[in-house]
């Protein structure tokens, strides 16, 4: 119990708002609209996936949100030359994996530190796709919209199958090798050596991932809509770290798992729907996801300050 | 007994420090005279390090009296220290390594407050003036990082001289340094001495305490032992004292006869790390001991054997095949085993439950396919909490809640788990209580019982001597000797220190 406290307190934390949603403004649990909401945030959820991993691992991505743009616009222009959605998929995942590639290899390899590393191919990344594309969007043909499926099929497809590869990624942290891999990498990087675990690898492995599924997120917003926008990764990385952070899992390293990452995105995205339906203001959505960070962030500093040596 | 019947510049009087239960110090008596040279001489952990730190003001005593040129010290604090002209020469100089010489030595030696402003020529004379008064030819404006280690030790001695230190302690100086670096340093300190200064000279090599000092104290156990005149000492007098103590604990015996060999090492060197040339056979069901002074390639051995750094020349037999040990993972396939020495640091990982801890290394081979089976693990991880007898709250309980001894069992547990053929533990009992060091005992013997080679490095002297079938003593990187089980501490002291075994090391 007390090993997943941050987990559960995010989980009732969450509940807490569903139940005073319910309570006062009922109409935010009317099907289509939820459904909506939920899709919006399918994308978001498998980058927070990987995003997780990779903080598990003692790295940070924030370059995510330029990979996504990048991701996203090549995938429409493949899309929009008339090229089957069979190939554009692997392409897109191939591409973020290379851009994940390079993440990796100048953190593992050149042992550079993350946060350097990716705000320069964050900056690079974003303004290349500037330079070449001027602003402009890419119109798709229409069979990629919800996979030339209804709009209410294509909202189910994304939304099970974000929630299947959470699920895989969750049970693989606990039960594959590889998982545990990533646990012991983050916590201890020189004990997991010791222990066999080549380090290197695995954080070059886990930018790899990262990058992957954030190239497989952009082609699930690109279906959402009939249009790529060239900048929609714009403040992705905020988005997936703050939810990351808010799940439990410690910046630090070592700790947290993705089920809280889940919750604290659902938490996070559930602030801006309630203030619409309870008729506050738009502007203070900013001001409550912030202040929800913050108390995340306190918990844990409070808490390790407690356990601490 | 000494020149300069005055005052003396030092004097300690029953000085004692426990850190928690474990008695550092307890009762040292030391002197230090003007224009002395005073050889502090000690096994690891007979409590030199915890001396200097209490003269340096790093640690308050519990008890006794510390008196500075006949004037009695309270509270003595680092400050203070400085202030009593007390400065220490570490092993590993503690410079900043982007700033230049001059910045170094302006930073100890100008006192002010943050808005001071810096006169930088001033400063860059003194630094000057300074090191040529240490006989250094170092540039002022040097950065620290482009000096040698030696060339660093002189800058901190230049700091020294600048402070007007009356009292310089070196610790192990001549360590890191070559034959010429080590005679210039020995002319330096002989200057200090002929200025008035007194010097606390420690070091393991007894030929340089006899080549410099004029005194020696011995400590044993956190006491000291006596204060002797060098001249009327000699090398088999300081080792007796060093050593002259009984063994008290009981250790399990060898049960069975050694058998095959199982690794064979043939003048295995690693240049990186300072193994050079180390031969030597392992054989199933037999505690090899592998004692040394701190710092003598020890554990650098046990990092090449595990692939952690390579060999880069010599040839390594397994079962009588060649192998080449190039990471971690090769070696652990091949049967190799490493449990290293700082436990909380690089084997058990704290914040992990135990059960994880112990199937770390063993993933693959335990688990089919690829998926770890909660159940699966829980009953390995509960056969190992058995059969160690490892006390814990369940095997979901954290690393960091237990105790040392059963952290060490966790990490053991680990490296069980892998079914090796060779098992190398490095201080398998440092920091471990009494009892669960004896425990400790009775598992290695059960384990090489059981058909394991075991290799076990330690500094703990009579555990060497009571758990080996053999003792292998290493010195400057290399396997000076080799002696049968058995051996007395004198016999073992006196190859780590370098005598008797006559040139063994070269």
């Amino acid at each position: 119990m007390k090993r997943y406290f941050r987990e559960l307190s995010v989980s009732a934390a969450l509940g807490i708002v569903l139940l005073g949603l319910a309570v006062f403004a009922p109409a935010f649990f009317q099907p289509q609209p939820l459904l909506s909401l939920v899709t919006r945030e399918a994308p978001t959820l498998l980058v927070a996936c990987g995003m997780a991993l990779v903080i598990i691992c003692r790295q940070i991505d924030i370059s995510v949100g330029s990979q996504f743009s990048v991701c996203s616009v090549c995938a429409g222009l493949l899309a929009a030359r008339g090229w089957p959605l069979a190939l554009v998929v692997p392409a897109s995942v191939g591409l973020g994996a290379l851009m994940g590639a390079i993440n990796g290899g100048l953190v593992a390899g050149l042992r550079l530190p993350s946060i350097v590393v990716t705000l320069a191919t964050m900056v690079t990344l974003r303004q290349g796709l500037n330079l070449v594309r001027q602003g402009e969007f890419v119109n798709l043909p229409d069979n990629v919209q919800w996979f030339g499926l209804s709009q209410s099929a294509g909202q189910w497809t994304l939304v099970l199958s974000a929630l299947a590869v959470l699920v895989v990624i969750g049970l693989a942290m606990r039960h594959w090798s590889a998982g545990r891999q990533v646990y012991a990498v983050g916590t201890n990087a020189e004990a997991a050596r010791l222990a066999g675990i080549p380090p290197q690898r695995v954080t070059f492995l886990v930018f790899v991932f990262l990058g992957a599924l954030t190239g497989l997120a952009a082609i699930m917003n690109i279906v959402q809509s009939p249009q790529v926008q060239p900048l929609s990764g714009a403040g992705l990385e905020l988005k997936v770290i703050a939810a990351v952070v808010v799940g439990g899992v410690a910046i630090a390293g070592g700790r947290g798992n993705l089920w809280g990452a889940f919750a604290g995105l659902l938490l996070l995205a559930c602030v801006s729907p309630a203030l619409t339906h309870l008729h506050i203001e738009a502007y203070w959505e900013k001001a409550i996801q912030g202040a929800i960070i913050l108390l995340a962030v306190v918990a844990d500093g409070v808490r390790q300050r407690r356990a601490g040596p | 007994m000494n020149p300069s019947a005055s005052a003396p510049l030092l004097t300690l009087r029953r000085i004692a420090k426990n850190f928690g239960g474990v008695r550092a110090l307890r009762g040292v008596d030391f002197d230090l005279a003007a224009g002395e040279v005073h050889a502090l001489l000690g096994e690891n952990g007979a409590g030199k390090s915890t001396l200097i730190k209490v003269v340096t003001g790093a640690h308050l005593p519990d008890d006794g009296e510390i008196t500075v040129a006949g004037r009695t010290v309270r509270r003595l604090t680092p400050t203070l220290a400085q202030q009593l002209g007390i400065a220490c020469i570490y092993q590993q100089p503690a410079l900043f390594p982007d700033l230049t010489v001059a910045e170094n030595i302006g930073l100890r030696l100008e006192h002010g407050g943050a808005r001071r402003r810096i006169d930088w020529p001033a400063r860059r004379a003194r630094a000057k003036d300074l090191l040529v008064r240490v006989g250094a030819a170092i540039d002022p404006e040097a950065e620290v990082n482009e000096l040698s280690m030696p060339e660093q030790q002189l800058v901190e001695i230049a700091c020294a001289v600048g402070a007007g230190a009356r009292i310089v302690i070196m610790d192990e100086p001549t360590a890191s340094l070559t034959q010429r670096e080590q005679a210039r340093l020995f002319t330096v300190v002989r200057e200090l001495r002929t200025a008035g200064v007194g010097v606390v000279y420690i070091s393991h090599r007894l030929e340089e305490i006899f080549a410099l000092a004029d005194r020696v104290t011995v400590l044993r156990d956190g006491a000291s032992v006596g204060t002797h005149d060098v001249k009327t000492m000699d090398e088999a007098g300081l080792i007796k004292l060093m050593v002259g103590r009984e063994v008290a604990q009981l250790y399990p015996p060898a049960e069975s006869p050694p058998g095959d060999v199982v690794l064979s090492l043939q003048n295995v060197g690693c240049a990186a790390s300072g193994v050079r040339n180390v031969s030597l056979e392992l054989r199933a069901g037999e505690v090899f001991g592998l004692a040394g002074l701190v710092g003598a390639g020890r554990t650098e051995l046990a990092r090449v054997l595990f692939g952690l750094t390579p060999a880069d020349s010599g040839e390594i037999r397994l079962n009588g095949r060649a192998i080449t040990l190039l990471s971690p993972q090769q070696a652990i396939e091949l049967g190799l085993a490493y449990v290293p020495e700082d436990r909380r640091r690089h084997g058990v990982i704290l914040e992990m439950p135990i059960a994880q801890n112990m199937t770390m290394a063993v993933h693959r081979r335990i688990f089919p396919g690829t998926w770890l089976r909660d159940g699966a693990e829980l009953a390995l991880a509960l056969d190992y909490v058995r059969d160690l007898a490892v006390k814990c709250a369940g095997p979901d309980a954290p690393g960091g809640s237990l105790s040392g001894g059963n952290q060490q069992k966790v990490s053991l547990a680990r490296w069980l788990a892998t079914k090796p053929r060779v098992l190398i533990l490095d201080e398998p009992t440092q920091g471990v209580d009494v009892g669960a060091k004896s425990e400790i005992h009775r598992i290695i013997r059960r384990l090489a019982k059981d058909g394991l080679a075991v290799l076990m490095i330690s500094s703990d002297l009579p555990e060497v001597l009571g758990m080996s079938d053999r003792i292998g003593v290493m010195r400057g990187g290399a396997l000076a000797a080799v002696l049968p089980g058995g051996s007395d501490a004198h016999t073992v002291m006196a190859a780590a220190l370098g005598q008797e075994t006559g040139k063994g090391a070269a």
